[in-house]
């Protein structure tokens, strides 16, 4: 049991903050502009099919730089020739273009790389177990996630609350307006983070790609969840991302882990349920099995009882 | 306006003694499966097989029936059974007869309802179905129609000759079951169960779980609670993105204990398991391509390769759909469903592999030697994503050791 949960307990650190990654990006982007970015984990499916052509040709290494960077372009030639026109629109237009732009991006990638599974590795040297537990292995690709997604975390804070530009965003994140009349380029701002968010999004699936699986499926599957984040981590809250990403993580990865089903709650109440009444399937469903419906139930309860999110200072 | 009308009524009479000169002349088989959507790679594979099994088995042998030549019409269903029906009423229009369809038991059901439908209603345009894939075991039981013929093992006839391998493995006491939640998934779990039982009282199961279709990101926590139950072998139905992630996860763990699947190679998946699932995956499957059966096979092979160089023969059940189907012709002399279908009932047919398969007149399944393959780069000839990796077989059950009963009660046209 111990080993089960030690292991559960670092799959949802691994998850978490990759989610964190994906999360960090969006929650600027949507406080910001306003804007619902639909094609956000579309970047993240960019970053891992960029990152895998460029391994092909000269390793992972300076695919983990070269990807993000590329990611990044892309997103603000999309801020600065698409959303920018868009605007005008009004939020209901920003919504259809990026909802529009991701099922662009995922038929592009299906042109380009086809409909098959990429068969994207981990670089050699990270390819042996960190450590041994009860026997089982915890690979150093993972430990070198964990790594990389710290480390973004701390330069992203350092960043936002030490620097100049960390000052305008946050000024802009909260009184766009007012930043603009005091001189400052509130546009370029918004291109900058629209691309730098596509970036982070862009390394979560550079480092993701071989973990996960590289695969046109992978921006649909992650996407839903990272919304789940920036709401209950409450809007333009880098803290609550963070947070929030953890909390969902682990929520996860415990509730595939731990086998307890309705049945089980009721013997703590003493109460017996009957094998062959109609209501069996409900008593028998278990905890893996709703999984992953928990984070939108947190969702919609976080939407009830908290609309600012755990850490927000605005209503969403 | 009587002038007119016998005018149209010529012009009409003119088409179709063009078309029946043309239909005498080619079979179409119409292939309804996803060519577009999430499962689009296994559909174009599919599609790429037939057309290379029709072209190479059929067409350049100079036709059946003095130069009856086949061609393949791809109609794409999106994977989706109303739309398969939409396109199953488009290729009756355009004059198909053949209708093969593999991706999906949920199509296959819809299928061959609609077939029956339609034969029963219109005797003098029947179609018969040629299911290469469905393997839901319903389809040949309590769904089964005379005009449904499954190439393909069914589910349980696979897990009953997985389970023959297992059985002689005493090394295997505890096994984890995983698969999709849906009801391919729920079936295999099911058969796991009930053969194991059978053939293996002393295995208990430790796992018997079931996780949403295509939606897990990460299955690093279900590897982890395969490893913490302690079991000695998993079995698992996913295939696509599913079946990588959870092979990947599981080679992640440094689990090191066989991994019995269905699905676990081609369109990508070899290549990309590559070497973390070496010695680990195994796969049921009919056809054995490591080592080379046949000279005949590696010329089949070969020759696919060299057509087809991205692609692989992933699913060689569709050279014995052709062949079977030209052989059908030949013997019944016509290329009309009824007489053909007549034909197939409890036809005996020898494989490119050289193996003896039959057509179970009872129920249209076709019984066939099942073998069970490893994932590996030794000794392999033919690989798999052009990756190195391939299937080589290392046990085999006899086609009369894989045939279940039936509880088909088929009702046979007059």
């Amino acid at each position: 049991m111990f080993e089960l949960l030690f292991f559960s307990l670092l799959n949802g650190v691994v998850t978490g903050l990759l989610l964190f990654m994906l999360a960090s990006g969006l929650t600027l982007i949507f406080s910001m502009m306003g804007v619902l970015n639909f094609a956000h984990a579309s970047f993240y499916m960019l970053g891992a099919y960029f990152a895998y052509t460029i391994s092909t040709y000269v390793g992972f290494w300076p695919g983990l730089i070269l990807a993000p960077i590329l990611v990044g372009l892309v997103g603000a030639v999309v801020e600065r020739y698409g959303l920018r026109h868009v605007h005008r629109w009004g939020h209901v237009a920003e919504l259809i273009f990026t909802f529009g732009l991701a099922f662009l991006i995922e038929e592009v990638v299906q042109f380009i790389w086809g409909k098959d599974t990429k068969a994207y590795q981990e670089p050699e040297v990270l390819q042996f177990a960190l450590f041994n537990f009860f026997g089982q292995d915890f690979p150093a690709y993972k430990a070198f996630m964990l790594l990389i997604s710290i480390s973004i975390f701390v330069v992203l804070l350092l960043i936002l609350t030490k620097s100049r530009i960390g000052l305008i965003i946050q000024a802009a994140i909260t009184h766009p307006n007012m930043t603009a009349m005091l001189g400052h380029n509130v546009p370029l701002v918004f291109m900058g983070v629209f691309g730098v968010g596509a970036a982070l999004a862009g390394v979560a699936g550079v480092i993701a790609g071989p973990a996960l699986g590289t695969f046109p499926g992978m921006a649909v599957v992650l996407g839903p969840i990272v919304f789940v984040i920036v709401v209950v981590g409450g809007l333009g809250s880098l803290v609550g991302a963070f947070v929030a990403s953890l909390l969902i993580g682990l929520l996860q990865t415990f509730a595939i882990a731990l086998d307890y089903s309705v049945n089980d709650l009721l013997m703590l109440f003493n109460i017996t349920t009957d094998a062959d009444s109609a209501l069996r399937d409900l008593w028998t469903l278990s905890l893996p099995q709703i999984a992953p419906l928990l984070p939108y139930l947190l969702l919609v309860l976080i939407l009830i009882f908290r609309p600012t999110g755990l850490f927000g200072k605005r209503e969403t | 306006m009587t002038i007119k009308s016998t005018f149209v009524a010529g012009a009409v009479f003119a088409t179709m003694s063009a078309f029946s000169v043309q239909a005498a002349d080619v079979v179409k088989i119409g292939f309804i499966d996803p060519l577009s959507g999430p499962f689009a790679s296994t559909g174009t594979n599919g599609l790429a097989q037939y057309q290379f099994a029709a072209e190479e088995l059929v067409n350049k042998k100079g036709g059946i029936l003095d130069g009856v030549k086949f061609e393949i019409v791809p109609y794409d269903n999106k994977i989706s059974p109303k739309e398969s029906l939409v396109q199953l009423k488009r290729a009756i229009g355009e004059d198909v007869h053949y209708i093969v369809q593999g991706n999906s038991s949920g199509v296959a059901n819809a299928l061959t309802d609609a077939i029956k439908k339609h034969n029963r209603r219109n005797p003098d345009s029947r179609v018969l179905f040629l299911n290469y894939s469905a393997v839901d075991p319903a389809l040949t039981n309590e769904k089964c129609n005379y005009w449904h013929f499954r190439f393909d093992a069914n589910a349980d006839i696979k897990m009953n000759a997985l389970t023959e391998v297992i059985k002689v493995r005493d090394d295997i006491k505890k096994v984890y079951l995983i698969g999709q939640d849906y009801s391919f998934g729920k079936a295999v779990a099911k058969a796991a169960v009930t053969f194991l039982k059978q053939k293996r009282p002393d295995i208990t199961i430790v796992g018997n779980e079931l996780h949403p279709i295509g939606k897990v990101k990460d299955f690093t926590p279900y590897a982890t609670k395969i490893r913490a139950s302690g079991a000695d072998a998993v079995i698992t139905g996913n295939w696509g993105a599913d079946m990588v992630g959870l092979g990947k996860a599981i080679g992640d763990t440094g689990l090191d204990i066989p991994i019995y699947t269905y699905y676990a190679a081609n369109d990508g998946i070899t290549k990309t398991i590559g070497e973390g699932g070496k010695d680990k995956i195994r796969l049921v499957h009919e056809g054995p391509v490591n080592p080379p059966s046949t000279p005949e096979y590696s010329a089949y092979h070969t020759a696919f390769k060299a057509k087809f160089p991205e692609k692989d023969v992933s699913q060689f059940r569709i050279a014995n759909v052709i062949g079977m189907l030209a052989a059908a012709m030949e013997k019944a002399g016509s290329t009309k469903p009824i007489d053909v279908a007549a034909q197939l009932e409890g036809m005996e047919f020898t494989t490119l592999h050289g193996e003896n398969v039959v057509m179970r007149a009872e129920d249209h399944q076709l019984i066939q030697p099942i073998h069970v393959s490893v994932h590996t780069n030794e000794g392999i000839t033919f690989d798999s994503d052009n990756s190195g990796y391939g299937m080589k077989t290392e046990m085999s059950v006899a086609a009369a050791d894989t045939a279940l009963p039936t509880t088909c009660k088929m009702k046979r046209p007059k």
